[in-house]
């Protein structure tokens, strides 16, 4: 939980923008940009899960990889540290990220791609330790001993390859290789979204155990609401490259402040019969992020549109404690949330 | 809340496994052998159950035997002429006689045939000419280091005529221009090759992992070379060789002219994998651990593509072999002394001497079997290739 | 419910590939009915054979599958009257009749399904020309009329366009049109929204649920997403590793698991509303490989209701219980034995 809220923050996106050039042409001149990530600011605090929704396209994995620095970002700051060390990582060389990639970690979506199939578990799992010297020899293999088993593994089958293991393993090996190097902040792009229903739960269990064990901070991408709001200590919902509101998890998900996420919330199928909800269809599909709409980016499809939408840009302010909301009607509309299950 | 679980879960990992044993077809093979295999025996285990290509792997490593031990299969010197038997068909080698095994070939009885003023050769059953497995015959160096004068097969008395595939128009032996012909041929195909892919692999890589601009000309010039008609290049290249150089010159100039084209083909290849490993997941995982640009590139990135290249490799060597069987065959390529199959080719240019003598055309048969089974070869190779695909 | 006519039963449905390497079983005795007009959810994980089911509906196994036993009756009603589609041949006129016109398929990757070079128009109007006898005139405005009824905006142009100019809720309707093209009696729906957002997949399901009101076809509805199941299905069967181990209306299976499968599922899915004082309990282990089934009762391994001695030696029979539904378990042996009929 975010107790210390009041303390430093661990990590601060600061206007975040990362445009992909659009070329066209023999001469591949820039003709746009896909503005994947268009001037998004949040902070995660240390020891919290900060959940991270929005459908494809949204820029929700944009933002994850410009943390890793697997982008470099065209705009904006991502500092990192929680005391007075922070660095801007958006505008680091590479040759002085090294030490950045050992306190952020990423989790793949695909445990399947994400592993080297040519090389062992004990390889892929000992290599981030090797390149950043921590261990060697037989303290090496003693680490990584250590680390399957703390993720659910037999430390007998090292040796093995990928191809062994079934996809809740090897999301596990996944697991692994980013504790090798004892991360503060691990960033979990659709880490569950490729498992089956049952084997999901395992690994969301397990990060929440390896949360409480190693004090990790995590952002945690996700498109499915419902995983979000089991794991997360705080929501942020994102539309067309930009960030429309952010609030504490019951908060959100009882109480939202823009429509967008009203329908999004309206839109998860519910596993009970008996709650079947009027459902928000919204009409249209998500917006193109080369092409945006004027004003509100939301607004071809919300029900609750006037005029001033299509014309002036919304910006994010404070709703309510610790709510943020890009909506000009967020205090008039009266938007329907999940209701507390009660048992 | 799960604290049970990592014990459990691991006690049940030895039941649960995705890419079962029985899938690559080693059911008789210790399970756990396939967790802890490497690509390559994967690979393996893939390739050996493609018979066709088992096969064909089989040929092609007897095509190469011959090329490297040319002088042991030639039962005579390739170049020795004879006056007394031009043209002389081919014999039966039989084995068996009354005496049991007894190899022998028959010898020849010439008649000139009065009108057409030609010798013609008539098998005589009368004179028995015995045969031997590892006889000696004309001396030669073994890979060059150590001196030899073993032959597999040869008639016992060196002086007495033998000739399994028949003479040429100097009475020459073409089973022995053949083996020699094979080396030259075979060499051509896996220099020109290696050439292609050094070029290949270096320009194709720098397209493929750079990008942009860079990439942006080499495909140009790719697209340019590829546009170029072939045989008439080659023909302009090949005429364009001094007379003056000697046949090592020519050999080298020709491998050149002929790898200029092929590595085109070998760059699109090592392009179009490095684009797509560029962007793959454990590539970029790499990465994060804060690998070097050499290590991804060494230790994700290469091992990624061998066998895929082996592949492309093993199938880019026919058009070589094809290509200098042609020019050489056109009087371009590589010419006499050097013997390679184009230039024994040569001989049979005319329907004249096909017509009289047909066992000429022996090499042409050559160049069907080695090019089929290569690809036969490759394409198994090219279908093992991606063991995790 | 059990007034409706029954439009399809499938018996002791068994389709097995049989490779170099062995035979693996991927549906070992399946038994459903659905009536018609109504939906049924055809739920579980990778694995469990639900897609092989469906193509097994159609015919469409490829070699070295094969449905090697069962039955699969289909009521056209009238005077076609009621055909086992098991007995015909793959590729007989009947069956290609049966394909697209009393049965229509969809996809989860509309993109696999649609032609790249053809436009959506020509290839409902080839549908439509295949079933039905329709002057070229004709076929294109049923075409458009399709279009339009899926929700596809401005369809006198969209009908000339090609797939790739379409977003993926477009695809999807457009596959959807293309599928009622010929007023199908069963759709066959393989994780239609699987691969789509989740606004975009509640479009999808609603207008399903349209369509299904006003053109009175029957659903079934292959998923693996309980959450997809419980808002749109009346009848429910859930499969585990080739066979059918539960079936139920909606109801009771969300309300009142038997089997200790879909128990266990149902702990393992986190319930929205439920914020972080929920526990999710997970199924240990993860679907075992087909070609090493467990023996006796293939959950067994998993289950938390293990008897030892008992559901490791003996394979459960799918017993019917009393109120209409069935489970595959040995927990219920003796309830079934007073019901079994």
């Amino acid at each position: 939980m975010a107790e210390n809220t009041n303390g430093r923050a661990l990590l601060t996106i600061d206007n975040l923008k990362m445009h992909f050039p659009i070329r066209k042409g023999v001469l591949r001149r820039i003709v746009g940009a896909v503005k994947a990530v268009d001037d998004v600011s949040f902070d995660i605090m240390p020891g919290e899960t900060l959940g991270l929704v929005g459908e494809s396209g949204c820029g929700k994995t944009t933002i994850g990889r410009c943390i890793v620095r697997a982008y470099t970002p065209t705009g904006g700051h991502i500092l990192y540290g929680a005391d007075d060390s922070g660095v801007d990582l958006a505008r680091l060389e590479e040759s002085n990220l090294k030490a950045y990639r050992r306190k952020i970690r990423m989790i793949f979506q695909d445990p399947y791609a994400s592993l080297n199939p040519r090389m062992t578990v004990f390889d892929i799992v000992a290599d981030p330790m090797r390149i950043h010297n921590i261990a060697s020899g037989s303290e090496l293999e003693d680490r990584v001993n250590t680390l399957l088993r703390q993720v659910g593994l037999r430390p007998e089958h090292m040796r093995r390859y990928p191809h062994a293991f079934s996809g809740g393993q090897r999301q596990r090996i996944g697991i692994a290789r980013a504790l090798a190097l004892e991360p503060e902040l691990v960033v979990a792009d659709e880490a569950v979204s490729a498992l089956d229903v049952s084997v999901r739960a395992q690994i969301l269990n397990l990060m929440l155990q390896l949360q409480k064990d190693y004090n990790l901070t995590y952002l945690f991408i996700s498109h499915d609401l419902s995983v979000v709001e089991y794991l997360a200590d705080r929501v942020a919902v994102m539309y067309v490259g930009k960030l429309v509101e952010m609030a504490p998890t019951n908060e959100l998900y009882n109480n939202p402040r823009h429509p967008y996420t009203e329908a999004l919330l309206s839109a998860i199928p519910v596993p009970d019969p008996r709650r079947r909800s009027k459902r928000i269809v919204l009409e249209g599909d998500v917006a193109d992020p080369a092409n945006p709409p004027s004003g509100c980016y939301f607004h071809p499809r919300c029900p609750y549109a006037k005029e001033r939408c299509r014309t002036e840009t919304p910006h994010l302010r404070t709703v309510g404690p610790k709510h943020i909301a890009a909506c000009h009607f967020a205090e008039e509309l009266e938007l329907t949330g999940i209701p507390p299950l009660e048992d | 809340m799960d604290s049970g679980l990592p014990k459990k879960m691991a006690d049940a990992t030895g039941s649960e496994h995705v890419m079962p044993a029985q899938r690559l077809g080693v059911a008789d093979e210790k399970e756990s052998n396939v967790y802890v295999a490497s690509q390559w025996k994967l690979m393996w285990w893939r390739f050996r159950k493609h018979r066709l290509a088992m096969f064909a792997a089989f040929v092609t490593l007897m095509i190469y035997m011959v090329a490297v031990f040319a002088e042991f299969f030639a039962p005579i010197l390739p170049d020795r002429t004879s006056t007394q038997y031009t043209y002389a068909p081919p014999q039966t080698l039989i084995l068996f006689d009354e005496s049991g095994f007894n190899p022998h070939v028959f010898g020849y009885k010439s008649e000139v045939d009065p009108v057409a003023l030609r010798r013609t050769f008539i098998i005589d059953p009368e004179q028995k000419i015995p045969v031997g497995l590892f006889v000696h015959g004309y001396e030669y160096n073994v890979l060059g280091l150590f001196p030899s004068d073993i032959h597999l097969i040869g008639p016992k008395d060196p002086v007495q005529p033998m000739y399994l595939l028949g003479a040429d128009r100097l009475g020459r032996d073409v089973l022995s221009r053949m083996a020699h012909g094979t080396r030259i041929s075979m060499s051509i195909g896996v220099v020109g090759v290696t050439i292609s892919l050094v070029l290949g692999i270096i320009l194709g890589g720098i397209s493929g992992y750079y990008g942009g601009a860079v990439d942006n000309f080499i495909q140009r010039v790719i697209e340019f070379i590829r546009s170029l008609p072939t045989i008439p290049l080659w023909l302009g290249l090949g005429a364009a060789l001094p007379v003056t150089w000697g046949p090592l010159q020519v050999y080298f100039a020709i491998t050149i002219i002929l790898s200029f084209i092929g590595w085109t083909g070998l760059a699109r290849v090592v392009r179009g994998r490095f684009l797509t490993l560029r962007e793959e997941d454990f590539v970029m995982a790499a990465r994060l651990d804060g690998a070097s640009q050499r290590k991804i590139m060494f230790e994700h990135m290469l091992p990624a593509f061998y066998s895929h290249i082996i592949a492309s490799v093993t199938l880019s060597i026919p058009g070589t072999i094809l290509a200098e069987t042609a020019l050489s065959f056109l009087g371009l390529g590589l010419r006499p002394p050097v013997v390679s199959w184009g230039v024994l080719l040569q001989e049979a240019q005319n329907v004249r001497s096909v017509a009289t003598a047909p066992w000429l055309l022996v090499p042409a048969l050559g160049v069907v079997v080695t090019v089929l089974a290569l690809n036969f070869l490759g394409a198994g190779l090219r279908d093992a290739a991606d063991p995790y695909a | 419910m059990e007034n409706q006519e029954i439009l399809l039963e499938v018996k002791n449905l068994r389709t097995y590939f049989m490779l170099d390497e062995g035979t693996v079983k991927a549906v070992d005795g399946v038994d459903f009915t659905v009536r018609r007009g109504t939906t049924i959810g055809i739920v579980g994980e990778s694995g469990c054979g639900k897609s092989v089911t469906a193509m097994s509906i159609l015919q469409l196994i490829d070699k070295p599958g094969r449905i090697v036993e069962g039955e699969i009756l289909l009521n056209r009603g009238g005077a076609d009257g009621i055909t086992d589609l098991a007995k015909l041949s793959p590729g007989s006129m009947e069956m290609r009749m049966v394909r697209g016109d009393s049965i229509a398929m969809i996809f989860q990757e509309p993109m696999n399904s649609l032609s790249p070079v053809h436009t959506i128009g020509n290839q409902i109007i080839e549908a439509i020309e295949l079933h039905r006898q329709m002057s070229k005139e004709d076929a294109r405005n049923h075409a458009i009329e399709v279009l339009r009824l899926v929700g596809i905006p401005k369809p006198e142009t969209r009908i000339d366009a090609y797939t790739f100019q379409l977003s993926g809720g477009m695809r999807q309707r457009a596959m959807i049109a293309m599928a009622l093209s010929c007023n199908p009696l069963l759709l066959i729906a393989d994780e239609p929204t699987t691969a789509l957002d989740v606004t975009t997949q509640a479009q999808i399901l609603e207008l399903m649920k349209g369509l299904q009101n006003q053109m009175g076809m029957a659903v079934m509805l292959i998923t693996h997403d309980l959450g997809v199941v419980a808002e749109t299905c009346r009848e429910i069967v859930v499969m585990y590793l080739g066979e059918v181990v539960e079936q139920s209306d909606v109801d009771s299976l969300f309300h009142d698991p038997k089997h200790p499968y879909t128990q266990a599922l149902l702990r393992s899915i986190p319930r929205l509303g439920a914020g972080r004082t929920q526990q999710l309990n997970p199924i240990e282990g993860a679907v075992p490989d087909p070609f090493n089934r467990p023996t006796g009762c293939p959950f067994h391994p998993r289950c938390d209701q293990f008897m030892a001695g008992k559901c490791d030696v003996i394979h459960p029979d799918l017993i019917r219980l009393s109120d209409g539904r069935a489970v595959r378990c040995l927990l219920y042996e003796t309830e079934g034995a007073d019901h079994h009929g």
